[in-house]
């Protein structure tokens, strides 16, 4: 087989990947931006988004015998209910845990945080039993690009739709919040929480709202993530939490485009590592690359270097 | 839950966090006397909307997440229905808002910030210093004698086996994470590194426990050196991240290097501590034969209780005597004020890195500890929800506190047993309890500190919310 071909076929494993990593890692680069905090919950939201779009996806009878309209459609119900369910979690976590300990000790939201991923996993545990679930593939078929010596370079439609629907999605946020009011709230409150609500924004409810987005956008990776692999348990969220973490530390915590950068990179670095190297070491690959890069940037590839006042 | 609009804009920003605070309590304690209630029609009418409100969310979030459950059938999944606890979740919600709303929120449908309740759980810290050396004296006492007292059968040694453990990690995180707030969500790599030492130097050149030890130490200590130096120049959640990071690469390691560390199938027969070579085993070499007692397997358990007492007695001893050397101080004052101890002349990269190892080299000790406690290990002992534990071991009980963190092993060890029976509910139990503690009393469980220092030479106990936390 040519080692073009090989090159490009992980080239677009990864890119899709990297998708996913990169809508998990909004949420956390905008929560970080705007409180200071890792919400270590987050991985544990893009699971339950993925269990909420699991169901919606059996109670709507989706398979691949569905016929194409019909499927669009399916998919677009399925999405904008694992969002709007994913959201409710999201803004209760924030509720909970968070918002009684806002402007206090910087650890205290750290342990809630922690305390709240064990809750949802073990909730999720409970509730939806703890053997993996498996999805029949719903999406399927696909496009050949090239072929040479017997291996054929593939792009799936599954991929096509989750690379298209992360850069619409990635589009459609940044106008939000370059271009709306919400969008300069949440600017605002970032620089200066006090200064903001000073005023007249709602600081709450616009923190509110960031962890109502970044739900979201995790419900979708979610969806993507069922659909993809097509083998989701409630343990799924630490993992890619961790991960998209480390891309939005990457990329440079509070900056979006950073996140994205990270996403894709992280996925790509786990994608060849995986197809060149060894598939087992493939996570030390993705963390040694995070800690080698902030060694040399210690803000991240995009992020603002702190400033340090005395 | 609800209740959007109450808070005031004085409650967000991290800018003079304690000043606020203190203000904020202020104004709390002095808050019922002069609201007005509203009449008694529109705060139960309030109430009502709130708790329905509070009811719609609850079945939002548990609706389809419980209501519907996939079950995994021929030729896909297919979904059974559970409306019953559904129902149960959306009344508790229900009612236990309209409750609070009613009884305990009195102050018009304004909530309270939990965060400032002024009522101590633990006396002050004038009473608390009275009954320092007595109460020290007593615990130590009771610590001594407590395998030989009646009721301590297997279970409870086995319990306290595990809470001295606990206290040993906890106090060795303490020094990294309490004393030179640098925070580390790796330290269970470090617990690892001396489990494994010890299990891999025991079975290839058929070393025991004792010469172990000290290795053990050493080589955590060196890890702690190495995962250390790269991650100085970071600060904050970019330090925690990348702990994180290392604790993960080094359990993915032991997964895959098969040759040398078996894998996920553990190493197992590790050798059992002796006291002075003499084994706890029967026949004629035995414990039990050389001193003239019947054998019995208890022996074993009260011999390894003694070695995790002292274990654990001296890494809390060696911490309370390294604050008052120059090293230690220099780590609270780096928790203080980076910018500061670098103007006075602190050598920062220094005292970082004799954090990392002191820290590392006790989980160092508390892991090879386990390693011969168990007899087996293997890398599922060592994942990141067990370094979760631990720090929160240590916030909950509160940072710096070397009493918080008994009490906090304590009390989630307790809670752990308490709830033993609930089986798979347990967990979600105790992730529970650790956010409505930590909302509750978010400096610990502990609330007064002991300045190492002080200008008079005697200490008076301190609020916890005037130590610094640390920005590394």
């Amino acid at each position: 087989m040519g080692h073009m071909e090989y090159f490009t076929q992980q080239l677009i494993n990864g890119v899709t990947l990297g998708s996913i990593y990169g809508l998990i890692a909004i949420g956390y680069t905008m929560v970080y931006g705007i409180i200071g905090m890792i919400n270590f919950a987050h991985g544990d939201i893009f699971m339950v988004g993925s269990f909420v779009g699991l169901i919606a996806l059996v109670v709507l009878g989706v398979s691949a015998a569905t016929p194409f309209f019909l499927l669009i459609l399916a998919l677009l119900v399925v999405i904008a209910i694992a969002m709007a369910l994913t959201a409710v979690w999201g803004w209760t976590v924030e509720r909970i845990a968070y918002r009684p300990l806002r402007g206090s000790f910087r650890l205290a939201p750290l342990i809630t945080a922690i305390g709240m991923s064990i809750t949802l996993q073990n909730f999720v545990q409970i509730s939806q039993g703890a053997r993996v679930k498996p999805v029949q593939p719903i999406i399927t078929g696909g496009y050949s690009l090239m072929e040479k010596d017997g291996f054929v370079v593939q792009i799936s439609n599954i991929q096509i739709i989750i690379v298209v629907l992360t850069v619409i999605l990635m589009a459609g946020f940044t106008t939000l919040i370059s271009k709306t009011s919400l969008g300069r709230a949440q600017r605002a409150c970032e620089q200066d929480a006090r200064m903001a609500s000073l005023l007249g924004i709602n600081v709450d409810r616009t923190i509110s709202l960031t962890f109502v987005m970044g739900a979201a956008l995790a419900a979708v990776a979610g969806v993507m993530f069922v659909l993809y692999y097509g083998v989701i348990d409630f343990y799924i969220g630490f993992l890619a939490g961790v991960k998209a973490f480390t891309a939005a530390v990457l990329g440079g915590i509070g900056s979006l485009p950073g996140a994205m950068l990270g996403g894709l990179l992280i996925g790509l670095i786990e994608t060849f590592w995986s197809a060149y190297f060894s598939i087992e070491y493939k996570d030390v690959a993705a963390f040694s690359i995070l800690v080698i890069a902030l060694i040399f940037l210690p803000s991240g590839l995009l992020g603002r270097p702190e400033v340090e006042k005395v | 839950m609800a209740n959007t609009t109450g808070e005031s804009a004085l409650d967000t920003g991290a800018v003079g966090a304690e000043i606020e605070d203190e203000r904020r309590a202020e104004a709390v304690r002095g808050e019922p006397p002069f609201t007005e209630h509203p009449a008694s029609g529109d705060r139960l009418a309030a109430a009502l909307k709130d708790a329905v409100i509070a009811g719609l969310i609850a079945l939002a979030l548990a609706g389809p997440m419980v209501g519907l459950r996939t079950e995994t059938a021929i030729g896909g999944l297919s979904l059974s229905q559970h409306w019953l606890p559904v129902a149960v979740i959306v009344a508790v919600v229900f009612l236990g808002r309209l409750l609070l709303n009613l009884f305990v929120w009195r102050t018009g449908g304004r909530t309270k910030p939990i965060t400032a309740t002024s009522f101590r759980l633990l006396p002050s810290g004038e009473q608390l210093e009275k009954w320092r050396w007595p109460g020290l004296v007593a615990a130590i006492a009771f610590t001594i004698v407590m395998p030989f007292l009646p009721f301590a059968d297997r279970y409870w040694m086995d319990q306290a086996i595990v809470v001295l453990t606990y206290c040993m990690l906890g106090w060795g995180l303490n020094v990294v994470v309490g004393l030179a707030g640098l925070l580390d969500l790796g330290y269970v790599a470090f617990y690892a590194v001396g489990a494994y030492s010890f299990a891999l130097l025991a079975t290839n050149f058929d070393l025991g426990f004792w010469v172990c030890l000290p290795m053990a130490g050493i080589l955590a200590a060196g890890w702690g050196l190495i995962l250390g130096f790269p991650v100085l120049r970071l600060r904050g959640d970019y330090l925690a991240i990348v702990t994180l990071a290392f604790g993960e690469i080094i359990r993915v390691v032991i997964i895959n290097w098969y040759d040398f560390t078996n894998g996920p199938d553990g190493i197992s027969g590790i050798p059992r501590p002796t006291l002075f070579g003499i084994p706890f085993e029967r026949g004629d070499d035995g414990f039990a034969a050389v001193f003239g007692l019947e054998y019995s397997s208890i022996q074993r358990i009260i011999f390894l209780y003694y070695i995790i007492l002292v274990l654990a007695l001296v890494t809390n001893f060696v911490t309370l005597r390294l604050r008052r050397l120059p090293v230690g101080r220099a780590w609270e004052a780096l928790r203080e004020d980076e910018i500061a101890c670098r103007s006075l002349g602190i050598n920062t990269t220094n005292t970082k890195l004799t954090a990392f190892a002191t820290g590392a080299m006790f989980g160092g000790f508390a892991g090879s500890f386990f390693a011969t406690r168990q007899g087996f290990i293997s890398p599922e002992s060592f994942t990141a929800i067990e370094s979760f534990i631990i720090l929160a071991v240590v916030v909950l009980g509160g940072l710096g506190s070397q009493l918080g963190i008994v009490i906090a092993v304590i009390f989630l060890n307790t809670a752990f047993e308490v709830l033993r029976g609930l089986d798979e509910y347990r967990m979600l139990i105790v992730g529970l309890m650790m956010v409505l503690i930590m909302v509750w009393r978010p400096r610990g469980l502990v609330s007064t500190r002991r300045p190492s220092v002080t200008l008079s030479g005697r200490a008076k106990a301190v609020r916890g919310e005037l130590v610094g936390e640390g920005s590394g």
